[in-house]
């Protein structure tokens, strides 16, 4: 490609755009790029969307209904039911995969209000600073102060229990780490020389922050929306571990419910009780190799300068070829 | 002439790249320094002129592989890798590194942070190196009062100062400057420059002055190199690299730079340098060159010498290929 | 010259401070309210077709002094008045119609453009900012015309790229591209070449002086004498939150009559290594603002301070033998 042009005088305008230095084009924004680079991010992504998809496709996967009986209260393992049977006789392989569309649902509707609530007060601190910033971050750290499952269990036991109020009740405890990590990336953002540059000109504030500074701050959002839902699916399973989920749904905190509620550990029925705490475990696992991945990819990373490590290599001279 | 007390000899340096390939940064660099000899190495972004010094010193990246023979006092740096550099570093070559006035460690004070090379490097400790530190703020021109200050409690030209005294901590025989007053004012700049060239007189040091700005180098520097593209494009008498440049990317830098008698036109060279991750055919300053002729875009030119003590790497100093065309 | 002989943009007196801030200690303690004087009575005109050069060290107040002008940060006293009208103090509709004559451009060129907008999207913003351009073909014309205007032709290559492609010359003639899309009278260019490479810093150089003659005025910022005895038709140095000499830039820097310019232009390198050099290097750096000295501000560092000197606060005037329009603020001048 290195063209060799002969006298400058022909060469182009003084813009030429002939060697425009090496700059790779970003395809499909920076997450994706991520996710194609980083193996923690792939796994976690595909399980997720894995267990997405299972959720989705439910009533075809599962091999019986969730209400459906089909043999004795806790029967062992079998061929027929991989997973046993619970104490009302039910599959529990069929309750595994229609329990995710609570937990996926709940997990990620209350981690999305988190991020909503969360990004705008970060975004509006970070932004405006001076006492709006002092303000907001008054009332974010109320909030993070007050201990997370007895606030949960109070306004459950107040608003009721279905599933409205326990999206929202976790949205409303669990915005506060969004909040503050946005503020700090928001405050960054906005002394940037092209920001400035914006405010000269005289652009609303509503404009840069919607053109210019939230761009630079979704990826982070996302990141940390992503470890959000894990969270938020732990503190479903919580609640309907409490009894405070909503009694007509199925969920795996529920089911985990269930089994301590009948005993599961009296006949030893271990299919009752580890198969959903392991489904939890391995979403909110999944969750957060794709969440640390996103984060760890955007954080400047520290790069190992010419200063830091002096191994570099030897080689031999490169013969002179004939010029 | 005595013995050289810096040579370096065919240094080529590579570093890999993410995606995959290799970028030729230094591209076989020769010069030789006497000592107490005040040396420019001049070039703009991305010639290779920091990687070259960074090289002297064993300071590369583990992506970067070296070529070449570096020797100090006869010895060759390079020839074993680390473990033939690290005896020397600091103790007989040193470097001023580029934005050192900002790389001070905040929460130390700074007479312990040009202690602890001498420290590290057995120079000496406790009392006497407190003592040294203090006569050597004083040479920098910092009274010596202010060595348990902390960084944020100097200015930007005494941090400098600062990091001066700390490369010479270990008294070396050589100092790589990289763009030692790039963010300075104009009368600190003056004023570090003077320091510089007191201090190579007075302890007979030998500079290496590497920067982008030619009238630095046209004030401080007798003898410098013009490097482009990871090569040394000229080299010799910097009266002679101006009066009578033998290179046109020399002459053109020369003609780009404004000056304050203000009275020749300043030009621009159009275009922009050559990317170094492939091979480049011929000339690699071609394209934005206004003399090529024939063998330019195909032939490498090699450095020729045009006078004594002056080399240049252009077709157009060699009278054989001159009149073949 | 405007129509009526009025200079485009005339400054009085201006004074811009900040406070120092105490802390909960300081103020219970009643110690005293510490300010700074970063620009501490400025006066100067710029004509259309003008380039003026505001040239000082860190310190100086030369970059407040922009700032001030245009209205990024508010003044403490003095007038700024632009197209003849008095913009110290206008805000609202006013304040954004100066907006859009008054533009600037910034010295990092790696950072002034938003990484994610392309070149299309960053030189239209101006004009979606002010609402102007209507349908989507005319702002595209007008962009192109910017671009053009700017030296990046053809216009079309560049459209579509984003900043990291671009090196950092292009990149700065975007920018410029972006201020001159909604047809400024005058740009405020804050050290516009000082973070490029020397030899595309004529090509930027030349296009600002092309403008110029265009009939912009451009007010500079710059430490960079050299630069400004090429480019500039006047200059003003500053010193401390004043200025101390001003006047046509080749006589100024010829015939220094301020003993601060006299001793800043001995120390500025010259390319040619046989020029003479009998450099005044001045002891110290420049004080801090907070604490400014007293009579004149320059007198501690002066090689030809006189007693009078601490006293007396010499006013910008012309010296005796100097051309017309050069003035200096020295009692020895």
């Amino acid at each position: 490609m290195s063209t060799v042009a002969s006298a400058a005088g022909a060469a182009g305008a003084p813009g030429d755009p002939g060697d425009i230095p090496q700059a790779r084009r970003r395809r499909g924004g920076v997450v994706w790029s991520i996710l194609r680079s980083r193996p923690q991010a792939a796994i976690g992504g595909g399980v997720i969307l894995l267990t997405i998809l299972v959720a989705v496709f439910a009533p075809f996967i599962a091999p019986y209904g969730p209400r459906e009986k089909v043999g004795p209260p806790f029967a062992p393992p079998s061929s027929e039911f991989p997973l046993g049977l619970d104490d009302g006789g039910i599959d529990m392989l069929s309750l595994i995969i229609y329990g995710s569309r609570v937990s996926l649902i709940v997990g990620f509707a209350a981690a999305a209000v988190a991020m909503l609530i969360g990004g705008t007060i970060g975004i509006l601190a970070g932004y405006f600073g001076g006492k709006s910033d002092v303000a907001l971050m008054r009332v974010t750290d109320y909030f993070l102060v007050i201990p997370d499952v007895p606030l949960m269990i109070v306004i459950a036991a107040i608003w009721g229990r279905s599933l409205t109020n326990i999206i929202i009740i976790i949205g409303v405890i669990y915005w506060t780490g969004t909040a503050r990590i946005i503020r700090a990336q928001v405050k960054s953002v906005r002394e940037r020389v092209y920001v400035r540059r914006a405010q000269a000109l005289g652009a609303s504030d509503s404009r840069i922050i919607f053109r210019h500074v939230l761009p630079q701050v979704a990826p982070l959002l996302v990141a940390n929306t992503v470890l959000t839902v894990a969270v938020a699916i732990f503190a479903e399973t919580a609640l309907a571990f409490l009894g405070l989920g909503d009694p007509s749904l199925i969920s795996w905190g529920r089911l985990i419910e269930n089994a301590f509620v009948s005993n599961a550990i009296s006949v030893d029925a271990w299919w009752a009780i580890a198969p959903p705490g392991i489904a939890v475990a391995v979403v909110i696992l999944a969750c957060t190799l794709l969440g640390t991945a996103i984060e760890d990819a955007l954080n400047p990373r520290l790069r190992v300068g010419h200063l830091s490590v002096r191994r570099f290599r030897l080689r031999p001279m490169p013969s002179k070829e004939a010029s | 002439m005595s013995a050289p007390v810096l040579e370096v000899q065919g240094l080529h340096v590579w570093f890999e790249l993410e995606r995959g390939g290799e970028l030729h940064a230094v591209q076989g660099v020769d010069f030789s320094l006497q000592p107490g000899e005040r040396f420019g190495l001049v070039g703009e972004s991305g010639c290779g002129k920091t990687t070259t010094i960074l090289a002297l010193m064993g300071l590369l990246p583990p992506s970067a592989s070296v070529a070449g023979r570096v020797l100090l006092d006869g010895e060759d740096l390079l020839a074993r890798g680390e473990e033939t550099v690290s005896p020397h570093r600091w103790t007989d070559i040193a470097m001023v590194f580029q934005g050192a006035m900002n790389a001070f460690n905040p929460v130390k004070r700074i007479g312990d942070q040009i202690a602890e090379p001498m420290k590290l490097h057995g120079v000496s400790d406790g009392r006497a190196a407190r003592q040294h530190v203090g006569e050597l703020l004083e040479r920098v021109g910092i009274p010596a009062t202010r060595t348990s200050s902390f960084p944020h409690e100097f200015s930007g030209g005494m941090r400098q100062r600062a990091a001066i005294a700390m490369a010479l901590a270990c008294e070396p025989k050589v100092l790589l400057a990289d763009e030692p007053t790039t963010a300075l004012d104009v009368m600190v700049q003056a004023q570090i420059l003077q320091l510089l060239v007191e201090l190579a007189d007075d302890f007979d040091l030998t500079l290496v002055l590497v920067t982008h700005d030619l009238p630095i180098v046209a004030q401080v520097c007798p003898r410098a190199a013009v490097m482009y593209a990871g090569e040394i494009v000229e080299i010799g008498m910097t009266d002679t690299l101006y009066h009578d440049p033998r290179h046109p990317y020399a002459r053109l830098l020369f003609a780009a730079t404004p000056d304050l008698s203000g009275d020749s036109e300043v030009v621009s060279i159009p275009g922009t340098p050559p990317r170094l991750d492939r091979e480049i055919a011929g000339c690699p300053f071609a394209p934005r060159c206004d003399r090529t002729f024939a063998p330019c875009g195909t032939v490498k030119p090699r450095l020729l010498t045009t006078g004594p003590g002056h080399a240049a790497a252009c077709h157009l100093n060699d009278p054989a290929l001159k009149a073949a065309s | 010259m405007s129509v009526n002989g009025t200079p485009l943009l005339e400054v009085e007196n201006l004074v811009t401070h900040f406070p120092v801030p105490r802390g909960v200690v300081g103020a219970m303690s009643g110690k005293p309210k510490r300010v700074v004087r970063a620009v501490d009575g400025v006066s100067f005109a710029l004509r259309e077709g003008e380039m003026l050069a505001l040239v000082g060290e860190s310190g100086s107040g030369k970059t407040t002094t922009a700032q001030t002008i245009l209205r990024l940060v508010k003044p403490e006293s003095g007038t700024v008045r632009f197209e003849g009208e008095d913009i110290s103090s206008v805000s609202g509709r006013r304040l954004r119609a100066l907006r859009h004559r008054v533009q600037l451009i910034f010295q990092d060129p790696y950072e002034s453009l938003d990484p994610r907008f392309r070149v299309q999207a960053t030189i239209e913003e101006p004009l979606l900012v002010h609402g102007e351009g209507g349908r989507r073909a005319e702002r595209e014309e007008r962009v192109r015309d910017a671009l053009t205007r700017a030296g990046l032709t053809p216009p079309e290559l560049y459209l579509d790229r984003y900043p990291h492609e671009l090196s950092g010359g292009q990149r700065q003639r975007v920018a410029i591209a972006a201020s001159l899309v909604l047809d400024p009278k005058l740009l405020v260019a804050d050290e516009p070449v000082s973070m490029l490479d020397v030899s595309i810093r004529a090509g930027i150089l030349a296009l600002l002086d092309d403008l110029r003659r265009g009939g912009l005025a451009i007010l500079m910022i710059t430490h960079d004498l050299s630069t400004v005895a090429h480019f500039a038709d006047r200059i003003a140095v500053m010193y401390l939150g004043r200025i101390v000499e001003e006047g046509p830039a080749r006589e100024v820097i010829a015939e220094p009559r301020h003993p601060y310019t006299r001793a800043l232009v001995s120390v500025v390198p010259r390319r040619d290594p046989r020029a003479a050099a009998d450099a005044q290097i001045l002891r110290g750096e420049t004080p801090n603002p907070v604490a400014i000295p007293p009579g004149c501000r320059f007198h501690p560092r002066c090689p030809i301070a006189i007693p009078e000197c601490k006293t007396i606060d010499p006013e910008l005037r012309a010296p005796a033998g100097a051309r017309a329009g050069h003035l200096a603020a020295c009692i020895r001048a």
